[in-house]
């Protein structure tokens, strides 16, 4: 193999792990970490086989471990505390409110979710890449998806009166059109 | 399915909420990942479906979406940390290759000799008349085989140690005395240091090696551009390496000995070129990855150094 293959490798992983960390730094960690691992793991790696995929495992490994070993850590929702907040909150674009969703889906989740949408990897993949069975795979797809625009349409509600329509009625968001059309 | 979406927003993010009724071949229709023909006829089939035209065109829209997210990262430079660690891990990847062929190839050795000793175990029952004979060739052929061998180990060796970046030497060329009385004295053999200067190549350093038959050592040079050259060394025999003259005996008392031993082999077998040869019972070997003739240049000097 040679040394340009996995530098290669560098720019997509880092643009995923931006994604799926939700955070630049943690991002950059991740993918250092990913590479150390790759350094004693590489027995594991058949020769020829997808570097790609393999190094998205040992990244999906480490992630999970690390999120699994610091559940204390888990940031505070911005949504959930919003209405106590004293100002509004920042005004944001369609990309921002998409990230912050996608970071209030359960991790794995997001996972499956952004292997398959954003890395259009097959279901296939996606399922050995994660270690679950391509069944599993559609399940937390379709329930990604459905969290996932549920959240949108929540955040994209109209801000200046959040109180009454998205914390006190919250479990009951009448998917507007209008909330809809934001998201294109 | 609006209803549905009121428990999908339960706070318990690992319950697992009803699902919408979807179905997963939307959810491969929205992906892509459906044959074309199989597409057209789900496509039609869902023409009356609002719902789930909806919803398809919806996750489209969010595969859009999420694919735009930071497309810069996909061009920005990438931090150097980043890159230094990609490097380390492929040069492991070189690496580990390199000894999973070698091993390979020990293993396999180790199994020809498992498979003769269990064979010689079992014909010891019954003489057989070519027996002896067979032994015969085998010990020549053993007899033959450890300077191939230091050879191949002398050539692992070096490509295990050359790329170390932190750690190539166990002891730096600074502290040369010490490492010269140190693998003098583990080799059991008064030990020299040629002096690559005038090849360009400055003493990085040496480090003390397990070989077959005892301690080996090897000596790590580096030249300006960062190319390693790694001379090796250490006794062939162990019986040998006891009644060798050079223990302490000034060095010329063997020159005629040494003349027609010392004739230098090349072997590109290994994991790098080299060239070794013998002088009494020690064996010597220059590895590194530079043509046939400039590793003859430097292996005559050398050789030439530990004449004196």
């Amino acid at each position: 193999m040679n040394r340009t293959q996995v530098v290669e490798q560098l720019p997509g992983l880092r643009r995923y792990a931006r994604v799926l960390t939700g955070d630049a730094w943690a991002a950059d960690d991740l993918v250092q970490d990913t590479l150390e691992r790759a350094c004693g793991k590489w027995l594991l790696w058949r020769t020829g086989s997808d570097l790609r995929a393999w190094l998205f495992t040992l990244m999906h490994n480490l992630y999970l471990n690390q999120r699994r070993a610091m559940p204390a850590l888990a940031p505070l929702d911005i949504e959930d505390v919003r209405d106590q907040l004293p100002g509004a909150p920042v005004p944001s674009d369609d990309a921002l409110d998409l990230e912050r969703c996608l970071q209030r889906l359960p991790a794995d989740q997001r996972a499956v979710l952004l292997l398959v949408a954003m890395e259009d990897m097959s279901y296939e993949d996606t399922a050995r890449i994660l270690a679950i069975p391509v069944g599993t795979v559609m399940s937390r797809l379709s329930r990604a998806r459905a969290r996932l625009r549920v959240l949108m349409e929540r955040t994209s509600a109209p801000a200046p009166s959040p109180s009454p329509a998205t914390a006190a009625a919250a479990p009951k968001p009448q998917p507007q059109p209008a909330a809809l059309r934001r998201l294109k | 399915m609006t209803t549905t979406r009121d428990t999908a927003m339960e706070p318990r993010p690992h319950a697992a909420p009803p699902l919408p009724e979807d179905d997963p071949a939307w959810h491969a229709l929205a992906d892509g990942r459906l044959p074309a023909a199989q597409a057209a006829a789900l496509r039609q089939q869902l023409e009356g479906n609002e719902a789930a035209r909806d919803a398809i065109a919806h996750w489209q829209q969010g595969r859009d979406q999420l694919q735009s997210l930071h497309q810069d990262l996909l061009h920005a430079a990438v931090p150097d940390a980043l890159l230094a660690a990609a490097l380390r891990a492929a040069g492991h990847q070189e690496r580990q290759a390199r000894w999973w062929r070698w091993g390979g190839m020990a293993a396999s050795v180790l199994l020809a000799f498992v498979l003769g000793w269990a064979g010689r175990g079992q014909w010891t029952g019954g003489p057989a008349p070519g027996h002896r004979r067979l032994e015969g060739d085998a010990a020549a052929l053993l007899a033959a085989a450890p300077v191939q061998r230091f050879a191949q180990q002398a050539a692992v060796a070096h490509a295990v140690y050359q790329p170390e970046v932190r750690h190539p030497v166990e002891v730096t060329a600074s502290q040369q005395e010490h490492l010269v009385q140190w693998l003098s004295k583990r080799l059991g053999k008064p030990l020299k240091v040629p002096v690559l200067v005038p090849q360009g190549y400055e003493l990085v350093g040496g480090r003390l090696l397990p070989g077959d038959t005892g301690a080996r050592a090897q000596f790590m040079y580096q030249n300006a551009a960062g190319q390693r050259i790694t001379l090796y060394l250490g006794a062939l025999a162990p019986t040998s390496a006891t009644a060798l003259s050079g223990h302490g005996a000034p060095p010329h008392e063997n020159p005629a000995a040494t003349a027609s031993a010392a004739a230098f082999q090349f072997t590109q077998e290994g994991p790098v070129p080299g060239f070794y040869w013998t002088e009494g019972s020690f064996g010597y070997a220059l590895s590194g990855q530079l043509s046939r003739a400039e590793l003859l240049a430097l292996a005559t000097a050398v050789y030439q150094q530990l004449q004196f």
